[in-house]
Order: C-alpha cells, then sequence, then structure tokens
C-alpha cells in the first residue's frame, strides 16, 4: 500500500475523529454547566445524586463506560444497537467529560467573591443578570486553562472508540498496521493527534489573550 | 417622615448576639457617623440596613414603607416589585470597592441604569461623564479596574452607587482598605457630597472626619448605642467606653 492510499484512508478516519471530537465538546460543555447546577442545588437528593453521577464517570474508565453504553441495551434489554453506535460514543463521552467541566465550573465560580454578589444585589441586578452579566464572564476566564487540558484530552481519548470497533483515525491506523504490517500508520496518526492538539493550544491560548484585557 | 427607621433591630450569628436592640433614624439630609471598636457590631448593622443580611428582631422602614420585619420569629422582606422600590432609595459603598472588574470604570457605572432602571443610554451616559469629572477620573473612564489606584477605585464605586440616583448613601469603612494619602482622596469626595446635601450613614475609624462631617454621631460598643448625639456632644462625653476609646486613638 502506497503512502499517499495510507494517508487518505487516515484522513477519512481523522474526519470522525474531529466528529466525535466536536459533538461532544458542544454537548458537554453546556451539560457540564446543567450538572454544576444540580450538583449545588438546595433539593438534597438532587445534589446527592449529581454527586454520585460525578464519582462514577470519574471513577470508571472512560472504554469501560463506553461498552456498557453501548452493550448494555442489548444485554438488558435486547434492544437492537445496530445503527446505535454513534450514539452511544457520543452519549458516553459527552456525559463523562460533562462531569469533569462541571467541577471545573464549580471551582470556578466558587471563586468569585461573596463581594461581587452583593455589590450586584445593591444594584438591583436580578439573580440572572448577575450570573449571566457578572459572574460567567469573570469565571469563563479563571476556567480556560483547565478546561483546555480537558479538551486536549479529550482529542486522545477519541481513540478510545475503537474499543467499539468505531472506524476512525486510530482504528483505521491498527487495521493498516496489521495488514500491511508496518508501524506507519501509527507514526502518521500520531502527528494529526499532535498537530490537532497543537492548534487547540494555539486557540485556546489566542482566547485567553482575548480575556487578558483585565485582572 | 424619616428616609431610614430602624427600629429595635437585633441580629446574632450562631447564637451570638452581636447587635442588641438598636433604633435609629436618619432624616432627609442628614449624615450620621457610626463610629465604635472592631466587633462592636457597626458593619452587620450597616448590612442589615442594606439587607444584605437579615435581622433577627425588629423592623427596618425606608421613607414609612416596611422593608423587613418579623412574622412568627422569621424575618420578612416585602414583595418583589415592593423591595425594588427600596431598595432603589439607597446605594452602598464597600470597604473593599466591588467593582466589577471585566467591566470598564465607565461600564461599571452605567450598566446598572441602563440594564437595570431601564433609563436612556444616552441620558446615563451623560451624566456619567458629570459623575466621574465630578470624581476627578474623567480621563479614565475606558480603564479597567485594576489599572486604577484604590483610592481611584473607590471613587468609580461611590459615582456606581450615585449614578442609580439613590436618596440616600451607605458607606461601609471606606478609607479602611486605602493609605492615608488616598484616604484623603476619598474623604474629600464625601465632604463635597456632604455640601450637596446628600443623606448619608458612614461608618468610619476617621474619627476627626467624623467629627468635622457628621450631623450625628453613634458610637456603638458590643452591639449596643453606648452614645449618641452631635459630634460636640459625643466627643466630650462623659461615658468611659467612648473616653477609653478616644484616649487610645489619640496616643496611636
Amino acid at each position: 500500500m502506497s503512502f499517499e492510499v495510507m494517508l487518505r484512508q487516515l484522513t477519512v478516519g481523522f474526519g470522525q475523529t474531529c466528529l466525535i471530537f466536536f459533538l461532544t465538546l458542544i454537548f458537554s460543555l453546556p451539560l457540564g454547566m446543567v450538572v454544576y447546577f444540580g450538583r449545588v442545588c438546595r433539593i438534597k437528593p438532587v445534589s446527592w445524586l449529581v454527586k454520585i453521577y460525578i464519582s462514577i464517570m470519574r471513577g470508571t474508565p472512560l472504554m469501560l463506560q463506553l461498552l456498557v453504553w453501548y452493550f448494555g441495551p442489548y444485554y438488558l434489554w435486547g434492544m437492537n444497537i445496530g445503527g446505535y453506535k454513534l450514539t452511544a460514543i457520543l452519549l458516553g463521552c459527552s456525559l463523562n467529560y460533562a462531569a469533569y467541566f462541571a467541577e471545573i465550573y464549580r471551582s470556578g465560580i466558587e471563586s468569585i467573591s461573596k463581594g461581587q454578589y452583593e455589590a450586584a444585589a445593591l444594584l438591583g441586578y436580578s439573580k440572572g443578570q448577575t450570573f449571566f452579566k457578572i459572574v460567567l464572564p469573570q469565571v469563563v476566564k479563571i476556567v480556560l486553562p483547565s478546561v483546555t487540558n480537558e479538551v486536549i484530552t479529550l482529542v486522545k481519548d477519541t481513540s478510545l472508540v475503537y474499543s467499539l470497533s468505531y472506524i476512525e483515525m486510530f482504528a483505521v491506523a491498527k487495521q493498516i498496521a496489521a495488514s500491511q504490517t508496518t508501524v506507519v500508520p501509527f507514526f502518521i496518526a500520531g502527528v494529526f493527534y499532535y498537530i490537532f492538539n497543537y492548534a487547540v493550544a494555539w486557540g485556546m491560548e489566542l482566547l485567553e489573550k482575548k480575556l487578558d484585557y483585565y485582572r | 417622615m424619616s428616609l431610614l427607621e430602624m427600629n429595635h433591630i437585633r441580629k446574632s450569628f450562631d447564637g451570638v448576639e452581636v447587635i442588641k436592640d438598636i433604633s435609629l433614624s436618619v432624616e432627609k439630609g442628614e449624615i450620621l457617623a457610626i463610629i465604635g471598636p472592631s466587633g462592636s457590631g457597626k458593619s452587620t448593622l450597616l448590612r442589615c440596613a442594606t439587607m444584605l443580611e437579615t435581622i433577627g428582631g425588629g423592623e427596618i422602614r425606608y421613607l414609612g414603607k416596611r422593608a423587613a420585619w418579623m412574622e412568627d420569629g422569621k424575618p420578612v422582606f416585602p414583595k418583589k416589585q415592593e423591595l425594588r422600590e427600596i431598595q432603589s432609595c439607597f446605594g452602598l459603598v464597600f470597604q473593599n470597592f466591588n467593582l466589577f472588574p471585566h467591566f470598564s470604570v465607565m461600564k461599571n457605572i452605567t450598566d446598572a441604569p441602563i440594564k437595570v432602571q431601564k433609563r436612556k443610554k444616552e441620558e446615563v451616559y451623560a451624566e456619567a461623564k458629570v459623575l466621574l469629572e465630578k470624581m476627578g477620573l474623567s480621563d479614565r473612564a475606558d480603564a479597567y479596574p485594576y489599572q486604577l489606584s484604590g483610592g481611584q477605585q473607590q471613587r468609580v464605586s461611590i459615582a456606581r452607587a450615585l449614578a442609580m440616583k439613590p436618596q440616600m448613601l451607605f458607606f461601609d469603612e471606606p478609607t479602611s482598605a486605602l493609605d492615608p494619602e488616598l484616604t484623603g482622596e476619598i474623604l474629600k469626595v464625601i465632604k463635597n457630597l456632604a455640601a450637596e446635601h446628600m443623606t448619608m450613614v458612614i461608618v468610619t475609624h476617621e474619627m476627626n472626619f467624623a467629627k468635622n462631617v457628621a450631623d450625628k454621631i453613634i458610637f456603638m460598643d458590643k452591639g449596643v448605642i453606648a452614645e449618641q448625639g452631635t459630634p460636640k456632644e459625643v466627643f466630650s462625653s462623659g461615658n468611659a467606653r467612648m473616653k477609653e476609646f478616644l484616649g487610645k486613638l489619640e496616643n496611636d
């Protein structure tokens, strides 16, 4: 197999990697906020449940969670899981990352001083206005470095879906390596991951710089 | 009718009573200074008056309207709409400014009048410019709080409170976080407000300032009003605790 063919096949796989990556981010970033609100909910059973959820998401391997999301419905209810693979992957990745994001948001929100809330209250801002206009913009700046960390980890974690035989870049690389008995596809895949993450880090740094106008 | 009335206010934290049955009133145009040692309950009293803290007993009225009172042993506030009206009566200047760091000076001042009071943008901006000029900060409108000195930040926070057009202003130790030079800046601003007959309640450790600017002084100690009256009366009072407090200050 020529280098060009390899590259083309891996690029197709990379498209799937990107798909999983972006969809997971789109779902998990806002979902993390919902999980945060559940975590600090005043209704005790809700916050307990969310705490247990976060604990499980962080305490077990993502690969295992993916297997459970995919095969669970079949073993439990005999569900036909034919066209369900991508859904299971997005469910597993999004719910896992939302748990991490929720904790990052929590640390950011808790670092906003009480004085900010009091000043906002005195000026008559509603609770919603206080959160969205005063608190959230400051939180974004605070949590950005931690979020960058998670996002970079997610790029690499997309390779875990090969355990469900989902054909993305890593699975393609493994297939080619086995059939052609060569290590080259692994190198190429490695370069793809590295460049992708370099771009992510560069983009996030740009964002951080953009928020550098205040301290 | 008094602008502010606090009747038999009580407040405890974890069973420790920090305010024990305090009553006071503030008339329109009056300047009240509250002095006393740390831990005497001055700031807590102010926080109760501005409704940042619930009361544990008594009632608070603004312009005769109940702002906080007790029902079945629990503190109650009026309904949302009425509460908003009452809250718009007063502004508060904090000890550590509490400016919004991600807003420019101009936005710190204009955002609430525009977004909360729904006033016209042009009108609010024009007023903010006048306020900034008064505070000697005309050239800092586009700066961010971190770029300003403590004194400048405090002047912005005074402008921010004034932009809401309150009928009275509370100051919670407005100079405690500042060095003597910057303290002077702030005291001058407050004096100018006094000259415009702004109603003010000032918790402060600046005795000379309180003596010069206030119409009435309350000396608090251990959660009660130990002495009150005109500056002259209070500073020449025979109250032992007051004498001890002032004596210590003078020895410094």
